[in-house]
């Protein structure tokens, strides 16, 4: 390995160069910038100059989302890196593979409460996969390379690396990158346990009421697992469900798909779920919006795990047969195993249970009274659909949190994987606009729309100057009904219509806002104007930010409410002098 | 407390603690978890970890905080680097919870990125656990006697003394640290000062590192 001599800062840049980062989202600061002198100085690394360091993780972490490599971030020391935790606990919390560099005061001064210091590694330790601090320029280059190797090995997640402003300014030795494994010890299990891939394909041979359900482990794998779950799924015609994370990893147009599952999933999946006797779960983790209430979720089945992480496997339910692997793996040697018993699953009761679910699924669950006096949000995301559908593959949606994320996940169909970004775990307002900032860096053609409440969207509104300075032709779409939607919602179910605190009081006229800020403004305010809006949003060749008045008094159903099983679902409003949700589940969040 | 704050080991009986978290905590294990996952029958046992790590900067850190942050409970914890070279550590750790909740820590743990292995030495066999204690008394007159004649049955050494006091050091069981330290107790005043366990395996196996 040859060694070559330069500054810590110009060793960043060099093996960012050498993971074959392109894109880099950050804001500059004292104790980072000898690091910006070098990014200065080159031409291979872009910066994107975001507006708050929040925005610069969240737009890492669409740029990963959506293009399947790490995502980038460089921060300064204290403010910058306590302001980018809530984008590296989202990216932790839905596995995003980032790596983030924040300054640090000088090593001498670390512990004299300096100006700007703050103690990074003890803040982000729980909200990261990793992280390290560089007290010693000769280290860098490993611990870059190694960082790299920690974020998208295995369950992926954020790695922190603070480097103090000495570091940055002195000479050293830098080290290319050595191989794959960067690390002396983690090597996270990948590859299926051959006998336990038998004994599934046994269970789901056995199978009479089988089920899959995927998540976002099938997206993480990368494309090909996603190819190998629909192959799995059409060659044994089992029905399949995906969580909110997983949506794209199965095509949404195929007959066997049948919608999310859990709190706002659909009728047919949450009793499929409840009612199936085989269940393979494959990169999802039984989170509690999918399980509801636990002791009563799915009670008669087997269960089958697929995940890279062991600690997920009977973490909330137990299961029957953890197989530990990355899914792609594992999906690959499932078909073949499967493929070569040259047997079919009962073929009379697979069919009794198309029926079974078709029964469900005249219930038509997401059906929702139209209206022509008021935007309907969910007809508004339903024409979004529609309008951009000839687009194809290169339609990618984001969005902030709350109703609207729901009505999205319910009426958007995606066929692709990496064409969906929200944030699922942690759930972060404000989430969106800076994630579709993120993809449209990847995916300079696509058509990228950020899905947004008007609640959510004031929550990183200034990355529309970011939009504006690099031409990013990011669309956003507001579902305007002057309430924090959720909130309302649950407060109408939870606390009889007591809507404290949920008004969106003294909002911004949106179109003028955008304006302002240098970019193209719409509103819609009645159904007929809506698909002009779309329309003409869709035709601009530049950052547009649309205005949708909807009807403030929408409700998000079908609904598991907290506390409640599968089989126990409210598809409408409950009538006045009910109570949706009892004294147990009111204390759930 | 199941906020992972370090206890006075107790009578040896894991249980009789567990149980007192579980009171208190409503949601067994997991606090914070939107749904109780376990029926409050289910046992709480107690388990011996023995935790291969990189003697990093922070690591002793992760694994506490992992603790904290989970809500898991700490009877007690010692760590000592283990290899010639330093770069290598043991971090020995006694722990109370269901089944589900010591598969879960076992887990948590071999998810950080600097550990090595995790060993649950309560699960995979024999094992010997020991610990070192300094038992500081009061002590005049006859009971200067009596403390030297119950040293004497548990092995004790005197490690200090004055005309007042003696400090004896203990080692063995934790039952047996704890069942010298009542018996003192009773004599007097004490102040102890206690290594935490440490245990290893018995048998000719050698833990890789």
């Amino acid at each position: 390995m040859s060694a070559t001599s330069m500054t810590g800062a110009e060793m960043v840049i060099k093996s960012l160069v050498d993971q074959d980062v392109e894109v880099v989202f950050g804001y500059p600061g004292g104790a980072v910038l000898p690091i910006y002198d070098a990014l200065f100085k080159q031409n291979r690394i872009r910066h994107i100059l975001v507006r708050h360091e929040q925005g610069a993780v969240h737009a890492a972490e669409g740029y990963a989302r959506a293009t399947g490599k790490p995502g980038v971030v460089l921060v300064t020391s204290g403010p910058g890196a306590t302001n980018a935790v809530t984008g590296l606990t989202d990216a932790l919390m839905d596995s995003i593979p980032l790596v983030c560099l924040t300054g640090q005061v000088p090593t001498h001064l670390i512990g004299n409460d300096a100006f700007q210091e703050c103690d990074t590694t003890g803040i982000t330790r729980p909200c990261t996969k990793h992280n390290y601090l560089v007290k010693d320029v000769n280290r860098l280059a490993k611990t870059m390379h190694e960082a790299f190797y920690v974020a998208t090995s295995g369950r992926p997640g954020p790695v922190v690396i603070d480097i103090p402003k000495d570091v940055q300014f002195a000479q050293g030795d830098y080290q290319a990158p050595n191989g794959k494994q960067a690390h002396k010890t983690y090597r996270p299990q990948v590859k299926p346990d051959r006998d336990r891939i038998e004994a599934a394909v046994d269970m789901l041979l056995e199978a009479k009421r089988p089920i899959v359900y995927a998540g976002g482990g099938v997206v993480n794998s990368g494309p090909a697992a996603s190819q190998l779950l629909t192959e799995f799924v059409k060659m044994t015609n089992f029905p399949c469900t995906l969580t909110l994370m997983g949506l794209g990893a199965f095509p949404a147009r195929e007959p066997q798909f049948l919608g999310m599952l859990g709190m706002h999933g659909t009728y047919e999946a949450n009793w499929a779920m409840h009612d199936c006797d085989v269940m393979l779960c494959v990169g999802a983790r039984f989170d509690d919006r999918i399980t509801g209430k636990l002791d009563e979720f799915s009670p008669g089945s087997r269960k089958i795990h697929i995940d890279i992480d062991p600690s997920s496997i009977n973490k909330n339910v137990p299961v029957e047969l953890p197989i530990v692997a990355d899914c792609g793996f594992a999906l690959e040697d499932l078909i073949k195993v499967f493929r070569a018993r040259h047997t079919r699953p009962d073929e009379d009761a697979l069919a009794a249970w198309w029926a079974q679910i078709d029964e469900w699924r005249a219930k038509q669950c997401l059906s929702f009274e139209n209206s022509r006096e008021i935007i309907k949000p969910q007809h508004a995301i339903k024409r979004l659909y529609e309008m951009t559908r000839d687009r194809g593959d290169e339609v990618y949606i984001t969005t902030e949190v709350g109703q609207h994320q729901m009505w999205a996940a319910q009426h958007f169909d995606f066929q692709k994987p990496n064409r969906w970004m929200t944030s699922g775990g942690l759930g972060t307002m404000g989430y969106g606009l800076p994630a579709a900032i993120g993809v449209q860096l990847g995916h300079p053609n696509g058509l990228v729309i950020d899905i947004a409440g008007e609640a959510s969207i004031l929550m990183n509104i200034q990355e529309l100057s970011t939009a504006v300075q690099y031409r990013l032709p990011v669309k956003v779409f507001i579902l305007n009904n002057k309430y924090m939607g959720m909130v309302r919602q649950w407060q109408e179910l939870l606390h009889g219509g007591r809507y404290s605190e949920s008004y969106s009081e003294a909002l911004p006229d949106f179109v003028k806002l955008a304006e302002a800020y240098g970019l193209k403004g719409l509103r819609a305010e009645t159904p007929d104007e809506l698909e002009g809006v779309i329309a003409e949003m869709i035709a601009h060749d530049g950052p547009v930010l649309c205005d949708i008045a909807v009807d403030p008094a929408e409700n998000c159903f079908p609904m598991i409410p907290s506390g409640a099983a599968h089989n126990d679902m409210l598809l409408a409003p409950v009538p006045e002098g009910e109570e949706a949700i009892g004294a147990e589940g009111r204390v759930l969040v | 407390m199941p906020d992972g704050t370090i206890r006075k080991h107790g009578n040896g009986d894991g249980k009789g603690a567990g149980k007192r978290m579980m009171a208190k905590s409503g949601t067994v294990g997991q606090p914070g978890a939107a749904y109780t996952f376990e029926k409050q029958d289910d046992p709480v046992r107690r388990h011996t970890f023995a935790v291969i790590v990189d003697n990093e900067p922070g690591v002793l850190a992760r694994v506490i905080g992992l603790f904290a942050g989970r809500g898991y409970n700490i009877e007690s914890l010692t760590v000592s680097t283990v290899t010639e070279d330093e770069t290598v550590s043991r971090i020995n750790i006694v722990t109370t919870g269901t089944e589900m909740v010591i598969e879960q820590i076992k887990a948590q743990l071999e998810r950080l990125v600097p550990v090595h292995t995790v060993h649950d030495l309560t699960l995979e066999g024999p094992h010997v656990e020991k610990e070192l204690a300094l038992v500081k008394v009061k002590a005049k007159d006859h009971s200067r006697r009596e403390s030297l004649r119950i040293a004497d049955v548990y092995g004790a050494k005197v490690a200090d003394t004055t005309l007042e006091s003696f400090v004896f050091l203990i080692h063995g069981s934790p039952e047996k640290v704890d069942s010298f330290i009542e018996l003192m107790d009773a004599l007097g005043g004490v102040e102890v000062a206690r290594s935490g366990v440490v245990a290893i395996s018995r048998g000719a196996q050698i833990a890789p590192i």
